[in-house]
């Protein structure tokens, strides 16, 4: 009924249209292609470089900048997609350390995406990725109140929801090689724990990854259907036995 | 959650506006006499009222001036559909003002008022009862009490209208609706505190990370300063504090207001209606307050541990 005068407003609005519009996902429509990211926990030695390139990439680039805030003082703070965190398991002296990287697992069913006032959260029909258009969002926060994982941060500069993009002004870059048209999290992994495709092609890296290596998603208590998914530790049985 | 007070006053405002507004509707459609200028004077506060919190509600919003697209997602978010009928619910108001300045006013728009107060509090409520992680919202009580909790304070503040204009025949009427309201807000609140009380949260930080070990703890959040994840999801009060506020609201906004609308309708004076609206408002505010920060949001398994 709306749709009318949103189509009335939106070349206004939104002055340079990009060449290939974006079709947005419906809620609950299966997508034929879905990026993800794959991260193997077996590997991940906790070094924060993802963070790092992560931050760079995003804050020069077209979801940039990316606020900090008080960046030399006592408790600076500022806006991240990615954090990489460290958990102990088992008792002393069988205890294990596990390094985390989490960011935005792109659900197949994401429960920030209805709950958004404007649209200016969406779901990309062609890929799947979860983004924000930066010139709609209003900054209420509902969104990120509605995602069960903590993915998405208010940027405080800029006063607009932000979160990870899976890399989308980089990956489709023709300009760049093809070997880096991957997410700068993943180009920046020195021990290859993150993996980057198509979780709906079967032949894929990440899918074979996940079938072979028994990936599992986050909190699958919420049925969100995380795209990203992790695949655990496995004991590395001693050498020359 | 972290208890944003703009959302505080919003909700509280307008709630006792919609409040209000039921209480004339009903003595209008009713035949409940009231004393000439008394309808457009309560009118006046109920509007002055609903526009503080829509200013409040504004203040919320990181970027206001964008303010006008929030309508568009009706279809799928409860705040969408809030912000339509909220201003909706105004003009609705404006307009039975503007009539019985004009004269008389017609008979549907208090019989539409009604339903139009309901709505607005179905879909404020909802904003909040529909996110299925927060376990302690995501509860059809969610819905009972801020529709009730709502009518209470309008009916309170009703009454108090009525004994500053000199309506005795209005408090008379609407002080014994304002004690049921709050009584029964009062117990579905309490049940709502009980249900909570005894919640146990469906994710745990093993179902959160995926690493099956019964012993699981973190390490560090990935951080050592503050982030939003740490700032948003966290009322950053003692336990203390929690608890103080839990029993502060109980008597400012039940207890109290509820031995002083008693003491009005046994007296059949006017000035405990006064105080019980006097008493309920920080009540009001407090109730609110605890209702976010009771809320424990899972994406706070994550940040636990700086390092």
């Amino acid at each position: 009924m709306i749709q009318w005068l949103k189509d009335l407003l939106q070349p206004a609005l939104n002055a340079p249209a990009p060449a290939t519009p974006t079709v947005r996902a419906l809620p609950g429509e299966t997508l034929a292609k879905q990026l993800a990211l794959v991260i193997d926990l077996n590997v991940c030695v906790g070094c924060h470089a993802c963070v790092t390139s992560c931050k760079q990439w995003n804050t020069s680039g077209a979801a940039g900048p990316l606020a900090d805030e008080n960046a030399y003082g006592a408790n600076p703070t500022g806006t991240f997609f990615n954090r990489v965190q460290t958990y102990e398991s088992g008792s002393f002296p069988a205890t294990e350390t596990i390094h985390f990287p989490k960011s935005c697992l792109h659900c197949e069913d994401p429960p920030c995406v209805p709950v958004c006032p404007t649209g200016a959260s969406y779901k990309r029909k062609e890929d799947g990725i979860v983004l924000v258009d930066y010139d709609k969002c209003i900054g209420c926060k509902y969104c990120a109140w509605a995602c069960p994982y903590g993915a998405r941060e208010l940027d405080e500069e800029r006063q607009v929801m932000t979160k990870c993009t899976l890399c989308v002004d980089r990956i489709y870059d023709d300009l760049l090689p093809p070997e880096d048209r991957k997410p700068a999290c993943v180009k920046a992994c020195p021990t290859g724990a993150r993996l980057f495709g198509d979780v709906k092609d079967p032949d894929s890296e990440v899918s074979r990854a996940i079938r072979e290596r028994g990936g599992y998603a986050l909190m699958p208590e919420w049925e969100t259907q995380p795209a990203n998914q992790y695949l655990p530790r496995r004991i590395t049985p001693p050498s020359g036995h | 959650m972290h208890p944003a007070f703009s959302i505080l006053f919003f909700t509280t405002l307008a709630g006792a506006a919609q409040g209000l507004v039921v209480l004339l509707a009903l003595c209008v459609l009713l035949g409940v006499p009231l004393q000439p200028g008394f309808l457009p004077m309560a009118l006046v506060v109920a509007g002055l009222l609903l526009i503080a919190g829509l200013g409040a509600s504004f203040l919320h919003l990181g970027r206001k001036e964008r303010a006008w697209r929030a309508v568009l997602m009706w279809r799928t978010s409860w705040m969408s559909r809030e912000v339509i009928v909220l201003p909706a619910f105004i003009g609705l108001v404006a307009l039975w003002w503007f009539s019985v300045q004009l004269g008389e006013a017609p008979r549907w728009l208090p019989l539409l008022l009604v339903p139009a107060a309901l709505a607005l509090w179905y879909c404020t409520a909802m904003i909040y009862a529909c996110l299925r992680f927060i376990e302690e919202w995501a509860h059809p009580l969610t819905v009972v009490n801020f529709i009730l909790i709502g009518l209470s304070s309008g009916l309170v503040l009703g009454c108090a209208l009525a004994a500053l204009a000199g309506d005795a025949d209005l408090a008379r009427v609407a002080s014994p609706w304002a004690l049921a309201a709050t009584l029964v807000a009062w117990f579905t609140r309490h049940l709502t505190l009980r249900r909570n009380a005894g919640l146990r949260h469906r994710s745990t930080l093993q179902s959160a990370t995926g690493i099956r070990a019964e012993r699981l703890v973190q390490k560090s959040m990935g951080m050592s300063a503050g982030a939003f994840n740490t700032r948003e999801f966290f009322h950053g009060a003692s336990q203390l504090a929690l608890k103080n506020i839990r029993l502060a609201f109980i008597g400012l906004c039940f207890m109290l207001p509820a031995l002083l609308l008693v003491w009005a309708m046994a007296s059949q004076t006017t000035l405990p209606l006064l105080l019980a609206a006097l008493v309920q408002a920080p009540g009001l505010i407090a109730e609110r307050w605890f209702f976010f920060a009771q809320a424990r949001h899972p994406q706070s398994l994550y940040y636990q541990v700086v390092s």
